[in-house]
C-alpha cells in the first residue's frame, strides 16, 4: 500500500476515515476468478450497499472481509490500520458483526441465550469464575442477560426468549439473528441477504430499521431487492463477475449504463 | 428465564449448593438404612455417575463423542493406587482424589489437543483408540502397574472425627463400605455443583455455540479449539475422579475393569439419561447400577434358572435402550425439558398471534 500511512486519530477529525476498506482484492477459486481487483470503503455512520447478479461476488466479498477466505492479493484495513491475516475469531473484538444468510442461530439454545452468545465481547469472566460461579460472573452474566432483552425488547420479540429458535416462523428467527448481532453493539455490522424470506411490509420495516442503526453504526449491507437497497443505501457498489462495475450514491448507480446492462432481463 | 423455580435462589451458586446440601443429606440418610451389599452398589452408582456426568458435558454440551472416557477413568483409578499401596500409605486421601483428577485432566488436554480437530466418527475412532490403547499400557508395565493382576489399593483407616461424627449423625458404626460411598457420593456432589456451575456460566454457553453453529459461534468471537479442548479437559478430570473412587470401592486397579465395554456403558448412561443433563447421568448411572440386579432378581422369582435370569440382565438392558432411543430419544431427563419447552413454546406464540399483528 503506497498510499495512506495508518494514523486515524489524526486523520479522522479532518477526513473521516473508513470503518473498513478492502482495496484491489483478488480471490480465485482454482481457475475461477470470484473477486478480481475489488475495493470498496464504509464511511462511518453511513449504509453501504453492495449489489450484483447471482455469482457476482458478493459473498466472497464478505467473506473476505470476514476472514473465511484470505484473498490472493489486496489488503485490508479497520479504521485505517492494515489488518493481516484476519481470522474470523478476531471480528467481534474489532468491533464487527456479521448476520448469516442461513442465519446460523444455535439451535439447542433459547433465543434469549442466542442472543447473549452474540453479546460474549463484552463478557470478562474467566474459566474459574464460571467455575465456581464467582457473584462477580453472576453479576456479569445478569448484566448480559439485560443487555440482550434489551436489544430483544428494541426488535419487538422479546416474548420469545425463552423459546428455542427452530420453533419460531422464519421471520422471527431472521430477527433474532439480527439481535444477535446488533447485541454486540459493533461499529460496522455486515448484513447477508437480510430481507431474503420477508413480506414487503417487513422489508419496509427492516429498512427503516437499517437507516436508524446508522448513528450507532456502519452498515455494509448484501441484497437482492433493489428496491431496498435503493432506499436504505448511502453508497452503493455494484459487482458484476467479481468485478466492480459501478460505485457511487444510488441515484448515479441507478442511471449508470453498466449496470442497467447487468440487470437487463432481470426483473428488479 | 428469571429463575427456573420460583422457590430456589436465584444465584447459581446459592441454587447449586442448596441442591448439593439437600442431595448430601438424603445420601447420608439412605447409607445408614440399606445393607452392606447396596452401599457397594450405591458406591457403584456414583462413580458411574461421576463419569457420566463429565461425559454429559462433553457429548451433550460440546457435541465430542468420547468412546475414551474408560481410559481416562483407568489412569484414575492407577493413580490412586500408586499413591495408596499399603497401609503406612501417608498420602491424605482427598489429596489422592485430587492427584487421580489432575493426572486424568493433564492427559485429557494432551488428547483433547488432537480431538479438538477432529470431528464425529473420527473423534469417535480417535478416542476408542485411547480405550484399547491404555489397559495395554499396564500390561506392558508389568513391574510397576501389575500387570493383569492389576495394583491393589489400600483404603486408609477413616479419621477418627469422621467416625465420631458419622456415629453422632446417624446413630450407627460407619462400616467400611459405607465410608467408600460416601466418599463417592461427596466427590459425585462436588463434581456435579463444579459442572452445574461451568454448564450455567460463560463457558457453558461457548460450548453450547461451538456445538450448534460453527460459524455463528466463531463471529460471536468464539475460539473453536479452545472450547473443545477446555470441555474435553473438563470431562476428563471427572473421570479421572470417578476412576480413583473406583479403585476405592473395589481396592484394586486392573485392566479388565476397564475394558471397551466401561467406555460404551458410560455412552449408553448418557444417552439414556438425556444428553447434557446432569440430572440424566445420574439416572442413567442409576439404572446401569440398579437394572441388571432387578431383573435378574425378577428372573428368579418367575422361576428361571439362575443361569437364565442373569442371561436376563443385558436382555432388559437393551430393551430398555431400544425404548429410550424410540419413545424418548432426547433420553429421559431431556425429554421432560422438551415437554416443558414445548408447552412454553405453545403458550408464547399464541399470545402474539392474539396481540397487535406487527
Amino acid at each position: 500500500m503506497p498510499r495512506s500511512v495508518a494514523a486515524p486519530a489524526s486523520t479522522s477529525t479532518s477526513t473521516p476515515v473508513s470503518v473498513l476498506e478492502l482495496s484491489d482484492v483478488t480471490v480465485t477459486f482454482g481457475g475461477l476468478t470470484a473477486l478480481d481487483g475489488v475495493g470498496l470503503a464504509v464511511a462511518p455512520h453511513q449504509v453501504h450497499g453492495v449489489i450484483g447478479p447471482n455469482g457476482a461476488g458478493k459473498t466472497t466479498l464478505f467473506n473476505v472481509a470476514c476472514g473465511f477466505v484470505r484473498p490472493d492479493s489486496g489488503t485490508l484495513h479497520h479504521h485505517g490500520t492494515p489488518v493481516r491475516r484476519l481470522r474470523p475469531t478476531d471480528l467481534a473484538g474489532l468491533g464487527v458483526a456479521r448476520t448469516l444468510q442461513g442465519l446460523g442461530l444455535f439451535d439447542r439454545v433459547t433465543v434469549l441465550e442466542n442472543v447473549m452468545i452474540g453479546a460474549d465481547r463484552h463478557a470478562r469472566t474467566g474459566f474459574l469464575g464460571s467455575l465456581l460461579a464467582l457473584p462477580r460472573a453472576h453479576r456479569e452474566d445478569r448484566a448480559l442477560r439485560e443487555r440482550a432483552l434489551a436489544v430483544l425488547e428494541e426488535l419487538g420479540v422479546a416474548h420469545v426468549a425463552a423459546l428455542l429458535p427452530p420453533s419460531l416462523p422464519y421471520p422471527l428467527r431472521k430477527r433474532v439473528a439480527l439481535a444477535r448481532a446488533l447485541v454486540a453493539e459493533p461499529e460496522l455490522l455486515l448484513l447477508d441477504e437480510p430481507a431474503s424470506g420477508l413480506s414487503a411490509d417487513e422489508m419496509d420495516e427492516l429498512g427503516t430499521l437499517v437507516r436508524g442503526l446508522t448513528d450507532r453504526m456502519s452498515v455494509l449491507l448484501v441484497e437482492h431487492h433493489m428496491d431496498l437497497v435503493m432506499r436504505v443505501c448511502d453508497e452503493i457498489t455494484v459487482l458484476d463477475f467479481g468485478r466492480v462495475i459501478a460505485s457511487g450514491p444510488p441515484e448515479r448507480v441507478r442511471e449508470d449504463p453498466a449496470v442497467l446492462a447487468a440487470y437487463l432481463g432481470e426483473t428488479v | 428465564m428469571r429463575a427456573p423455580t420460583p422457590a430456589l435462589p436465584d444465584a447459581p451458586l446459592a441454587r447449586h449448593l442448596l441442591l448439593a446440601a439437600v442431595g448430601l443429606v438424603a445420601v447420608v440418610l439412605v447409607l445408614q438404612g440399606v445393607s452392606e451389599f447396596r452401599r457397594f452398589q450405591l458406591a457403584e452408582m456414583a462413580y458411574l455417575g461421576i463419569a457420566a456426568g463429565g461425559l454429559t458435558v462433553l457429548t451433550g454440551l460440546n457435541g465430542q463423542v468420547s468412546l475414551g472416557h474408560g481410559a481416562l477413568m483407568a489412569i484414575g483409578a492407577y493413580t490412586a493406587a500408586l499413591l495408596l499401596p499399603d497401609r503406612d500409605a501417608s498420602v491424605p486421601l482427598p489429596l489422592v482424589l485430587l492427584a487421580a483428577t489432575v493426572v486424568a485432566l493433564a492427559v485429557g488436554a494432551v488428547v483433547g489437543v488432537a480431538a479438538a480437530r477432529l470431528h464425529g466418527p473420527y473423534l469417535a475412532g480417535a478416542t476408542l483408540a485411547l480405550a484399547v490403547a491404555v489397559p495395554g499400557i499396564a500390561l506392558y508395565f508389568k513391574d510397576t502397574l501389575g500387570g493383569e493382576q492389576g495394583l491393589p489399593v489400600v483404603l486408609p483407616e477413616p479419621p477418627a472425627w469422621a467416625l465420631d461424627t458419622a456415629y453422632f449423625l446417624t446413630g450407627q458404626e460407619l462400616t467400611t463400605s459405607g465410608y467408600v460411598a460416601l466418599i463417592g457420593w461427596l466427590v459425585l456432589t462436588v463434581t456435579y455443583v463444579l459442572l452445574a456451575n461451568l454448564s450455567r456460566s460463560r463457558v457453558g454457553r461457548r460450548w453450547r455455540a461451538v456445538r450448534d453453529d460453527e460459524v455463528a459461534a466463531q463471529l460471536a468471537g468464539i475460539d473453536l479449539g479452545r472450547a473443545r479442548v477446555s470441555a474435553f479437559v473438563v470431562s476428563a478430570a471427572a473421570a479421572g475422579a470417578a476412576g480413583a473412587v473406583l479403585a476405592l470401592s473395589v481396592r484394586l486397579a486392573a485392566p479388565s475393569s476397564f475394558t471397551l465395554t466401561l467406555s460404551l456403558t458410560l455412552l449408553a448412561a448418557v444417552v439414556l439419561g438425556g444428553l447434557g443433563s446432569l440430572t440424566g447421568a445420574l439416572l442413567g448411572a442409576a439404572l446401569l447400577t440398579f437394572l441388571p440386579q432387578v431383573a435378574t432378581g425378577l428372573g428368579t422369582d418367575a422361576g428361571l434358572s439362575d443361569i437364565q435370569a442373569a442371561e436376563l440382565a443385558p436382555l432388559v438392558y437393551g430393551l430398555v435402550m431400544v425404548a429410550v432411543v424410540l419413545l424418548a430419544p432426547a433420553g429421559l431427563a431431556g425429554s421432560l425439558r422438551l415437554l416443558a419447552v414445548r408447552r412454553r413454546t405453545r403458550g408464547a406464540l399464541s399470545t402474539t398471534s392474539k396481540g397487535t399483528a406487527r
